[in-house]
């Protein structure tokens, strides 16, 4: 099968990969690039496992095609770290106890930074709407909506 | 809300060190940073995709299957039928003698639900082996199928599964659990009133976040490494090794991390198909089932019917109670025997009641095997035993919580399957839920015990 180019910045750094053209974005992070920190829980759409961030736009990486990033800004959360210091948000659900099996955290720590970097001080009505496309099966999910609101604190804090 | 010391006192020690403090998951730093290694995370430099030929008949004798045009489809590296699989026959609990085998790995000869694997198929991508799977022709002769508990019990309905030879199974007590206790029917005879009503339930999925899937890595030793997303590690090495006919020794399982489980993944289905076609390729073997599949094959928990009669005083004591419950187990055992069982142990509820019986059935039917989920076997006769405990309150016109003080169970009490009750603490609990819940009682059940003091 034809391969194409596809080059674009991963976690700040540059990647340039030859992928078979149809390829997912999920699949070529993880795959091709070895960033398993999206997951594929559904490959349809539905879950937000694969959540990402490209261009400061939340975008689900099992239905983006990788053709299609070209140049692109793409952000995961196995980037969101720096310096081996925690995001506030990583920080947040880590003390909040916001993650059980773990598989849906990333897609929802992505969903939650794209809400935080538009509306630092967001109502719980705003974290509950921003995390409405990412399942969860095991908390129940409100010790995840505490996490973000935590968060956002923290984050006001910081900026004060 | 306090620790009851007062009941507590010799079972629970002060100053403990762990107990009540808030401590770090020791899984969490992995989650929040994405690096958390799920079985899906591995990934080898040729691995294969493995994707199932699935029935499209509850219930059809197989005449032939053609896998040529399959074999053919450019990317296919081998397909599997059922003579490939050295032990094709197996069932979960025949590691503690709950037997007979009764479910094929890949289908040989029939089908006994929608969904059944008759053939596995290896390929370089994903999509060939999705498009070569669609390539396998196999010619069905649908048989009559039964998908109702009670039709399945009924003489003359369609046999479901040759292994058992009939639609139950054969408990070392006949054909169900049995729980006897006193003389049900002369409680019955003595009480004031009597109720009797049937409760059903539907399957239930899981529906994890992670599909049930594996990762196996032929080693160079001879050895397969198999990294899974199951939740009974030694069940699945057991009985991969008794499929395989390879000793345990040649197989090294990797797991503990699972994205969600709850009960769903305890059955031995994935790994001993996915370690088979390593062997036979060389190569290392992805077998992830889609969320279709998740939904539509993984065993969902049983679809449950129960029937109670209960025998009640008007001041409150129930005297007789007969349960007779139905377990519908789909096509094959997995774990079914084993929770219609426990519902055999679980019946009476945390009550003393002076006259029980209890018969429990696990039924074979055309429909998904369904297996393990959050208490299975007790969760679904909780409903039912809790929804008649309030329709009996109602009935004699008594408070829903005074009745079960009156009939909760206390230390000392002989439950019905003959183990005396320890530790109890149902009044307790109780009590504390009345306060909690703002639900008063009347002072007589607030100075109660579990212990019978004096008696």
């Amino acid at each position: 099968m034809a391969k194409v180019p596809v080059q674009f910045t991963l976690n700040g750094s540059e990647n340039a990969e030859f992928i078979e053209s149809g390829t997912t974005l999920l699949n070529a992070l993880r795959d091709k690039i070895g960033d398993t920190s999206p997951k594929g829980g559904c490959h349809q759409g539905t879950c937000g496992a694969c959540s990402v961030i490209i261009d400061g736009e939340l975008k689900l990486s099992c239905l983006t095609l990788a053709e299609t990033c070209n140049g692109a800004d793409i952000k995961t959360t196995a980037g969101l770290a720096e310096g081996g210091v925690l995001h506030p948000l990583q920080r947040a659900f880590l003390d909040a106890f916001a993650t059980q099996c773990g598989f849906c955290t990333p897609g929802m720590i992505m969903a939650a930074k794209v809400l935080l970097d538009r509306t630092p001080n967001p109502s719980r009505e705003d974290v509950v709407d921003a995390l409405s496309g990412n399942i969860c099966r095991c908390t129940g999910y409100e010790p995840i909506i505490q996490a973000v609101l935590v968060a956002a604190r923290a984050n006001s804090r910081t900026a004060a | 809300m306090e620790l009851r010391k007062d009941y507590f006192a010799d079972v629970r020690k002060d100053g403990l060190n762990e107990i009540g403090q808030p401590r770090p998951r020791l899984d969490s730093p992995g989650h929040v940073t994405g690096k958390t290694a799920y079985f899906a995370d591995r990934n080898f430099p040729g691995m294969l995709h493995l994707k199932m030929v699935r029935s499209p008949h509850h219930h059809a004798r197989i005449r032939s299957i053609d896998t040529s045009e399959a074999e053919k489809h450019p990317g296919v590296v081998r397909v599997l039928t059922a003579k490939d699989v050295p032990h094709n026959i197996y069932t979960i609990l025949i590691l503690i003698q709950v037997g007979p085998e009764d479910e094929t790995v890949l289908a040989d000869g029939k089908v006994r639900w929608k969904g059944e694997a008759v053939v596995a198929v290896l390929a370089e991508t994903e999509r060939a082996a999705q498009e070569a799977a669609a390539k396998v022709k196999v010619d069905y002769e649908v048989l009559p199928a039964v998908f109702d508990m009670e039709e399945a019990l009924k003489p003359g309905a369609p046999l479901v599964n040759e292994y058992h030879g009939q639609n139950y199974y054969l408990y070392d007590s006949g054909e169900c659990r049995k729980v006897r206790f006193g003389d049900v029917e002369a409680g019955f005879a003595q009480a004031d009133h009597i109720l009797e009503q049937s409760y059903q339930s539907s399957p239930i999925e899981h529906a994890p976040t992670e599909t049930t899937g594996c990762v196996v890595a032929p080693e160079g030793n001879d050895r397969f490494t198999c990294y899974t997303n199951t939740q009974a590690m030694f069940f699945t090495l057991d009985n991969a090794s008794i499929i395989l006919q390879m000793p345990g020794s040649k197989l090294h399982f990797v797991g503990g991390t699972v994205g969600g489980g709850f009960g769903g993944k305890v059955d031995v289905i994935v790994e001993p198909i996915a370690i088979l076609g390593a062997k036979l390729t060389g190569r290392p073997v992805s077998f992830v089932y889609s969320r279709e599949e998740e939904m539509q094959i993984s065993s969902p928990r049983a679809a449950e019917k129960v029937v109670i009669k209960d025998g009640v005083m008007k001041d409150g004591r129930i005297v007789a109670r007969k349960v007779t419950g139905y377990t519908d187990a789909g096509a094959y055992s997995r774990h079914s025997p084993y929770g219609a069982q426990k519902g055999a142990a679980h019946y009476p509820g945390p009550y003393t009641i002076p006259n029980v019986w209890i018969d429990t059935y696990c039924v074979y039917t055309n429909r998904t095997p369904s297996s393990a989920m959050r208490g299975f076997g007790v969760t679904i006769g909780d409903f039912a035993l809790e929804v008649q405990m309030d329709k009996l309150a109602r009935l004699i016109g008594m408070d829903p919580l005074e009745f079960r003080f009156i009939n909760a169970y206390r230390d000392g009490d002989m439950k019905a399957h003959r183990q005396p009750t320890e530790g109890a603490a149902l009044i307790e609990c109780m009590q504390e839920a009345s306060r909690a819940a703002n639900w008063p009682v009347a002072e007589k059940y607030m100075a109660m015990s579990s212990y019978r003091k004096g008696a």
